[in-house]
């Protein structure tokens, strides 16, 4: 092989190193832009039951630090922000009962920012929770 | 120069010593009125404070308390309601902090009023302390018609209101306040504000230490 194919191979590997490279960056940008309009929204919607630092309050309202409980409810949890929730649940053991209120002017956009902030807080990483997610979720709802 | 010098620090450390809290009493507040009485047949006047009226409520295990079951010890007084998405939850996290660093210290009592006097029954609120945390008497929950709970309010100087186009159907504000062994309100603190909370704490270890 010439000099010359050795260098667009060389540039090939590259631009495809590159483009992937941009694409998981630009994914990252995507969920941290997510979450922080998420924060927001967890301030004003969900921080004064579940707290500051998603701890819950006693037996009354969960905690929402069990990344279990979440991983695998995940494609129910846009039905649950909307919604509320009135069946019993189990978090880390612990069985709440307590009726969640529901979210009826929560935008799909907007719970996909709130899910995408507490799905990569409190110590869980759930990665983002895109739009087209949300609005599949939605339709499923019970 | 030196003199000077002395002097001038003299005036520092008494300045520093009036702003320490430990000399530092609470007021009383609320509206006071002076009386004017006969005694001895001399003319005196004294001043009445604010003070809460007496109450009969119903409590979290269905029993009648009273004003006197907070003899004996100063109480935090509340108002909140168990379904409260709003400010309760901040509140009453709050005022479990107090709770727990008081816990089982008979000087100290809680008294939580609830607002919704439809929903929230002995048993309902009972679930609701036994869920919070609360496992003693120390803090007490309570009940009553809307008319003893509201006119209560007044006296503690709460704002409370049935209101429809509010997130929980009442709105309320979400203030401890801090009431000493005579039934006077002595601190009055923002139950959403951290810092507040703090001053809390230190205050209600400033009044507890007047009885000493």
């Amino acid at each position: 092989m010439t000099r010359n194919s050795y260098l667009y191979a060389g540039a090939a590997l590259a631009a495809i190193y590159l483009s992937v490279h941009a694409c998981q960056s630009e994914q990252a940008i995507r969920t941290a832009q997510y979450a922080v309009n998420g924060q927001k929204l967890y301030a004003a919607q969900c921080q004064n039951c579940h707290g500051a630092k998603g701890e819950g309050l006693g037996k009354l309202y969960p905690p929402l630090t069990d990344s279990l409980f979440l991983l695998g409810h995940r494609d129910q949890l846009a039905c649950i922000v909307k919604n509320g929730l009135s069946d019993t649940i189990s978090i880390h053991g612990q069985f709440f009962d307590a009726e969640m209120p529901p979210n009826p002017r929560l935008a799909p956009i907007e719970i996909a920012y709130v899910l995408t902030y507490v799905g990569n807080s409190f110590g869980n990483e759930m990665g983002i929770f895109t739009l087209e997610e949300i609005e599949q979720a939605l339709k499923a709802c019970k | 120069m030196r003199i000077f010098f002395f002097l001038i620090s003299g005036c520092l450390v008494s300045i520093m010593a009036g702003c320490n809290p430990e000399t530092r009493t609470l007021p009383i507040l609320g509206a006071r009125e002076p009386v004017t009485k006969v005694v001895d047949g001399k003319t005196i006047t004294d001043t009445v404070y604010h003070s809460i009226p007496e109450f009969q409520l119903l409590n979290q295990d269905s029993i009648l308390i009273t004003n006197h079951t907070f003899d004996n010890g100063v109480y935090i007084a509340n108002f909140f309601f168990t379904h409260c998405p709003s400010i309760c939850p901040i509140m009453q996290r709050n005022l479990l902090k107090v709770y727990e660093q008081y816990k089982g210290d008979e000087r100290v009592r809680f008294l939580s009023h609830s607002i919704d006097f439809r929903y929230d029954s002995p048993s309902v609120l009972k679930r609701y302390a036994e869920k919070l945390g609360v496992t003693n008497d120390q803090w007490q929950f309570v009940t009553g018609s809307k008319a003893e709970i509201y006119g209560l309010a007044d006296s503690y100087m709460v704002y409370t209101k049935e209101d429809s186009g509010v997130p929980g159907g009442y709105d309320h504000s979400g203030y401890f306040l801090l009431v000493d062994e005579d039934k006077h309100i002595r601190g009055v603190y923002d139950g959403t504000n951290d810092d507040q909370v703090q001053l809390l704490f230190d205050e209600l270890a400033m009044l507890l230490k007047e009885y000493e």
